[in-house]
Formats: C-alpha cells, structure tokens, sequence
C-alpha cells in the first residue's frame, strides 16, 4: 500500500512538470512579457521605455530559462565540478521565478492588486467549501436516492417519466436554474438574500440557494447515469440469487445493487473531491460568493494572467490527489481490488 | 457582381462536415451492415422526431453560414466597386427586414410603445413624458389600443391556416413519395401513414413538423409587423438574435468534434495497438491535459488570442472576420480540452480488440500495423467515435453559454446564446421585469440541447451493444410488453 502510493506520488511529478510547462509556454513565449505589459498598460501609444520599466518592476526582465550572464556565486547543487553552470544562471530567470516556484506553493503576487496570491487563496478557500462540500454531500445521496427508486419502479411508466425528466433538466442551462431560483425564492418570496455571504453561523441563510440550485441542476444528468448502472448491477447472477433467496426488492437494491453499483460511481465522484477547494466559477460569481470560483472569474476578466495560472497549477494538483484518492477508494469499496 | 461571397473559416468547415456527412451516408446506403443500426435508428420514434426539429435548426444554421458583402451604391474616388464592410449571410437576406427594424431600447413582445418613457413633443407644441410608438412594431396600426389584439389574433389565426395548408402538402408529398419507394399506391400508403403502421415513424414525425409549423409559420409572418419576441436593450429583434444564435451554437457543438477527432483516433488507437512506450507517452499527454482544469484552460488560451489579436488588428479585414476568427479558436481550445476522454475510450477498447483472433489473423498472415490498424481496428470503434460525437454536442452547445458568461465565449459582437443569457440577466432587475430576451433564450436553446440529447439517445441505442436501457429502447419495450417487472 505504501509503496503504491508514493509510486503514485511520483508520477504526478512528471505531470505536474507537463503541467507546468505548458502554462508556462502558454502565459510567456506566445504571449510574451512584452505583450503583457502592453496590455496592462493600455494597448497602444507605450512607450518602450515604460514597457522596459514595467518589466523591471515585475521581474520579467530576464531571460526566459538560461540566464548565461548571471553571476556565479554559488555552485549547482554544492557541485563544483560544472564551473560554467551554477545555482544563479538557472534560477535568475522568468522560469525560476515565476513558473517553477509554484511547486513550493509560491504563487506571487497578482498583477492588478499586488496582493500575495497564496494568501487570497487560503482565505477563499472557506466560502468556496461552504457551497461545494453541501451541495456535493447532498446532492451525491439526492442522485443515489433517485436512481434507486427509478430502478425500482424499472419498466414502468414511473420510471420512464423520471427519465424523461432527467433527460429535460439536463437539456437547461446551469444559468435558468439560477436566475430562475434567484427570482422566486429571493425576489419573489423574500426568503434568503439574492446575493452575498456571511462568516460563521450566519453563512447558512446565504449558502442554502446555491446549495439547493447546484443540486438541481446537476440531478438530471447524474440521475440517470448511476440509474443505467444500477440497471446493469441488477441483470447479474447475485441479484438473482438474492431473490430467489426470498429477500424482499427493496432489501435487494439497498444491500446488494446500491453496494456493488457504488464501485463504477465512485470512478467518476471521488475524483472531484479535492476540486471542491476550486469552487464553482457560475454559482459563487452569481451569488457574490467571496470564493475561489468568483476570483478566479475576476482575474480572467481583469486579464491578470498570474492569478489564472496559479489556479491552473492548483487544480492540477488536486485533480492528482482525486486521482489518488479514486484509487484508494477502489480497495475500501471493493475487497477484490489490491494494490500491484 | 451584386456582392462578393465571404467565405468564412467557420464556413469552410461547415462546408468540409456537410461534404463528409453526404459522402459517409452515400458509403452507409451501399454497406448493409452499416445500414443496420442506422435502420434502427430511423425506427425510433423519439429519434426521428428529435432530428425533424434538428433538422430545422440546420437548415437556419446552414443558410446562415453563406456569407456575402453587398456592393454599395457609393463608389470610391477611382470610380472602383466598393462592398459594405459588414458580412451579411443569405438568412440575414431571407429574413431581410427582421435584423434592419433596430428600435431606441427594450419593447415587450408584440408591442406597440416603447418600454420606457420618453419626453415627446406634442403637435400643439406642449411637451409630456409617455411611451412613444415604436417605429416599426405595430406601426401599420392607427389605434393600438383597440386594434392591437385583433390584430395579432388574426395574424395567428392566419399564420396556423398557413401551417395547416403546409402541413397537408407535405403529408401529400411525403406519402407520394413513399408510394413511389415503396411501389404501392397512394391511398394504402397515405392510410398506413395516418395509422402510424410504417416502419419509420412517419406519424410521429408529422406530427412533430405541424407542431413547429403552427409555431413557426404565425410567428415568422407576425414578425414582419411586430417583435414577436420583444427587442432588447439596444432595440435589436430577439427573435432575429434567437435564429442567429443557432449557428453558433451548432458551429460550437460540431466543429470541436471535427477538430478533436483526427487526433483523438489516431492517438487514442496508437495507444491501444503498440502498447509500451508509446502507450505511455499518449497517456501522459492526456493526463497532463486532464489535470487542467478544463474552464481555466480554455480562459488562458482564449485570453491568449485575444491579446495576439488585440495586437494584430491589421490581419482582419472585418468585424465579422475577427469575430469568426475568435470563433474558429474557441472550437479548437474547447476540442484539444475535450478529446481526452475519447481517447481514453478508444485506448480501452483497442486493448480489448487487439486479443482477438481476427487481428491475431491478420498478424499471423503478415498484415503491417498500419494496415491493421486501417482495417481492422478503426471500423470497430468507430461506433464510439459516432456515439461520442452525438453525446458531446449537447454539452458543447451548454458550455459555449458558461464560457461566453466568464468572458471567455465567443467574441461579443457574435449573437450567440452565451451574449444573449449575459446581457439580458441584468434586465431581470429592473421593474417591470424585461423577461423575453431570456425566455427566447431559454425556449430555443432548450428545444436545440433537448432534440440533441433525444437523438444522441437513439443513436447510442442503436450503436452500443453494451446499452440498451436509453429512453427509446425503454419506452419500445413498454409499449411492446406492458408494466412486468422483470
């Protein structure tokens, strides 16, 4: 088991390297600083001398992956043998300073607001959790419940409406369920405020519409998924056994399916647990949800690369640790399962 | 020449799917065993009604990918031809009037005054503040108040009288039709159609058609008086927005298919077939591109472009040409997000082809790899590729709204549903609501994404050999062999 994770653990390295790599070709050769700074200057009539300045200010006045004119003080790794290469020539460059330093968790500062990223990332992680971690936690049962009554009720009209229904509440935008929900329950009947957040016990009366709509509009698609794979789990040889043992359907799809089928779930669900850090960039951007999806959304529109490519580097990760944990999870769910 | 033709890039790739789709039905017709499953599908009832109203939303999103430039009237100094800088399309002439009538701001659907006041000049030279006509809604109209219901009521009840003579004709044609295929004659065949005992479903189908006739025909001959549909803030039809937004809804859920399939194939089979290095060489890259989140990369690359085209105005010659340009790159950041999950179906579906005695076969008698892989591999998982390209339009065409909403969609001078959802959520604020502009949104891009969804579900129905628990093969089995449980 151990030795299976840190091999896991050690080939998210050359991923998180790929990854790392392409934003760093994506964010600065084919845009290069000197575009950027043009950008955030106002496109034209710059100056070159305020673009060098500019530059100077932000780092970005160094050469890209080899600075050959460093100065050498200190050796490559304590490894004197290499006169021509040392430590400054490889880390006083664009790469060093910005791109590879995200492996340590340092982010920078963002390009509008001069802010420490690192730091508006730990503080909005909490809002963005307090949407995601309720409306994944409810709607994951939501989803099984109904799955497992329209299997139930299979071949039947019942469950030929439900799927019916599931097939139109995925064919909605994610913004109708939204604005739609905004409408009636905050404007119409003055329920819960429209938008906003608050800390501490407070939060519920402004998390509990984006929870509910969040589920909503994911329950069509997600219904009827985990409905086809319970319908496959109760074609197989156990379930008939079971049966034909006397247990009664119910006992049958909550003790038998619902289990066995809980495996080819869990392919697609564990993998976005640590994702719910990122939050959701429609739900907390519409609801004035201080979290992480609202300021991701803010650095795209105010163009601030920096921000956006820390939270590509993030989501990376976590979506190696869902990777990870996915595996995990098989051996707890499935005793067939075992680490090679 | 009237006008020159614009060829846009989009345009060239619409063009590219038709051509392709024409070729790969005329090589279906011939090969028996691809017209099987195709058979069944033609056999499905919510399929075939799904594609009579696919089949509306193409033809619109075809007539709208032939673009032009009129010659204007005005010649240059030299005495040259001169053309219009704005790129029209033969839908925007079909519909000439609906996209010219532009009013002041917001008007409800079939209204006759504007949304809001507005301090007006009285003919005695006395000045009030009230809603002002339109200039073009109702403007025939000398009373609005008394003649605007009757109005519009006669408009519909003429608009379904129109339908209905259709509808009769296309029955009329279609039936005789039929009888020619079929070498029957009119009458039996018109009765087998109204008792729905044809093996398509013909009744369903017709049935579907005079559905959208009755909606379509009243609103298309009202919309020549009135905004059916409202104008927005701008005073911009909706209902033209609503049409508009259907190529590039289209031109989103195809193209990115198009442009993630070649390498999606070949990657996906590569990996599967050779095994080893190679095999892990693919998975890594699709891994590293899974690992990304796929909204954040579409926003850096678009922003991306969008900086390099900010920076390079002189590359294009017209708003329209920038815009597709934007367009055209959308689809190709959306397909290189998107094709990893094909990729990885096809890997596990080669692995479990390639054990098998017929390509164990075709080694044992010295076929090389590559035509292996031609021949024996590819035409056994291009049921997934088929199946996949159905699933992901729908998706596709959702996705383009959320995009657009981060700003990071289309460009925003390109109708689509994404610019129209964006610009008309704000309006919901204002009292009295403005409601249209979202509900023409939500009606035309729920009706696209639903008969999508229908089609992709008989069609993987009648595909994969794994599924059969979709809503067409369920409802077959209900009316073939009432409620027992099985």
């Amino acid at each position: 088991m151990l030795a299976y994770l840190v091999r896991r653990l050690l080939y998210a390295i050359p991923i998180l390297i790929g990854v790392n790599l392409i934003t760093f070709a994506l964010f600065f050769y084919v845009n290069s600083p000197d575009d950027m700074a043009r950008m955030q200057l106002g496109q034209k009539r710059v100056t070159p001398e305020a673009i060098q300045k500019w530059k100077e200010e932000r780092g970005y006045n160094r050469p890209m992956l080899f600075n050959a004119a460093a100065k050498c003080e200190q050796p490559l790794f304590g490894w004197s043998a290499l006169p021509k290469l040392c430590h400054e020539k490889l880390t006083d460059t664009i790469f060093f300073d910005k791109s590879a330093s995200m492996f340590w968790f340092d982010f920078g500062r963002a390009e509008i607001d001069g802010r420490d990223i690192g730091r508006e990332i730990r503080l909005r992680m909490g809002p963005s959790l307090a949407v995601t971690i309720p409306s994944f936690l409810i709607g994951l049962a939501a989803f099984l419940t109904f799955a497992l009554i329209l299997a139930f009720f299979r071949a039947t009209y019942v469950d030929f409406i439900g799927v019916v229904l599931c097939v139109a509440a995925m064919s909605i935008s994610v913004f109708f369920y939204i604005i739609g929900g905004q409408w009636l329950i905050s404007k119409l009947w003055h329920l819960v405020p429209i938008s906003g957040f608050g800390y501490g016990l407070d939060a519920w009366r402004f998390v509990v519409l984006p929870v509910a709509l969040a589920v909503l509009a994911g329950v069509g698609a997600s219904t009827r998924l985990y409905r086809t794979i319970f319908l496959e789990e109760i074609g197989k040889d156990y379930v008939r056994t079971a049966r034909a043992k006397g247990l009664p359907e119910g006992r049958v799809l909550s003790r038998h399916v619902l289990r066995n089928g809980l495996i080819p779930v869990l392919t697609g669900v564990v993998v976005g647990i640590p994702t719910l850090f990122i939050g959701s960039l429609v739900f907390e951007s519409f609801f004035g949800i201080p979290g992480l999806g609202s300021y991701t959304i803010e650095a795209i529109r105010s163009q601030d690369f920096l921000v956006v490519r820390a939270m590509v580097f993030l989501g990376a990760v976590l979506y190696i640790v869902g990777l990870i944990l996915t595996d995990i999870s098989y051996t707890l769910a499935d005793p067939r399962v075992r680490f090679q | 020449m009237p006008f020159i033709p614009v060829i846009l890039w989009t345009d060239r790739l619409v063009f590219l799917l038709v051509a392709v789709m024409i070729v790969s039905a005329w090589y279906i017709r011939r090969h028996e065993h691809l017209r099987a499953p195709w058979g069944k599908v033609a056999r499905s009832r919510y399929g075939m009604c799904s594609l009579v109203v696919l089949s509306v939303f193409v033809v619109i999103g075809l007539l709208d990918s032939m673009h032009y430039r009129p010659r204007l009237e005005a010649k240059t100094a030299e005495g040259k031809v001169n053309y219009a800088v704005e790129v029209r399309s033969v839908f925007d002439a079909l519909v000439a009037p609906l996209g010219r009538r532009l009013e002041k701001t917001y008007s409800a659907p079939f209204a006759a005054y504007s949304f809001s006041k507005e301090t007006i000049q009285r003919p005695d030279g006395t000045q009030a503040r009230e809603f002002p006509r339109l200039k073009f809604g109702g403007a025939h109209l000398k009373d609005p108040a008394q003649e605007l219901v009757p109005d519009v009521l006669r408009g519909m009840i003429g608009g379904i009288g129109v339908a209905a003579v259709l509808w009769i004709v296309l029955t009329m044609v279609i039936a005789a039709w039929l009888a020619g295929a079929h070498k029957s004659d009119f009458g039996p065949m018109l009765s087998a159609i109204i008792h729905g005992t044809t093996e398509v479903p013909w009744r369903a189908m017709l049935v579907t058609a005079g559905f959208v006739l009755a909606v379509a025909v009243p609103l298309a001959l009202l919309s020549s008086r009135y905004h059916v549909l409202g104008t927005d803030k701008v005073g911009q039809d909706v209902f033209y927005e609503a049409l508009k937004s259907i190529r590039t809804g289209l031109v989103i859920g195809t193209l990115t298919t198009l442009v993630m399939l070649p390498f999606a194939l070949l990657l996906g089979v590569m990996a599967g077939y050779f095994g080893g290095w190679i095999d892990d060489a693919i998975q890594y890259v699709y891994t590293t591109l899974n690992a990304i989140p796929g909204v954040l990369l579409i926003a850096a690359a678009v922003l991306i472009t969008q900086a390099w085209m900010d920076l390079h105005p002189e590359m294009f010659e017209t708003v329209s040409q920038r815009a597709d340009v934007r367009l055209l790159f959308l689809c190709i950041i959306l397909g290189i997000t998107s094709w990893t999950g094909l990729c990885r179906l096809l890997r596990g579906e080669v692995l479990k082809l390639r054990e098998l005695d017929y390509v164990e076969a075709a080694h044992a008698f010295g076929v090389p790899p590559w035509r292996v892989i031609t021949r024996h591999l590819v035409p056994n998982v291009m049921h997934i590729v088929l199946i996949t390209i159905v699933m992901e339009f729908s998706g596709l065409v959702l996705a383009e709204a959320v995009l657009s909403y981060v700003g990071v969609g289309v460009d925003p001078s390109m109708i689509s549903f994404g610019t129209m959802i964006n610009s008309a959520r704000l309006e919901l604020a204002r009292d009295p609501m403005v409601w249209w502009s979202l509900a023409a949104a939500f009606v035309f891009m729920f009706l696209l994404v639903l008969s999508a969804n229908l089609f992709s579900d008989s069609v993987r129905d009648a595909f994969d050999p794994r599924v059969r628990t979709g809503t067409a093969a369920q409802l077959r089995r209900l009316l073939t062999r009432p409620a027992q449980a099985t």
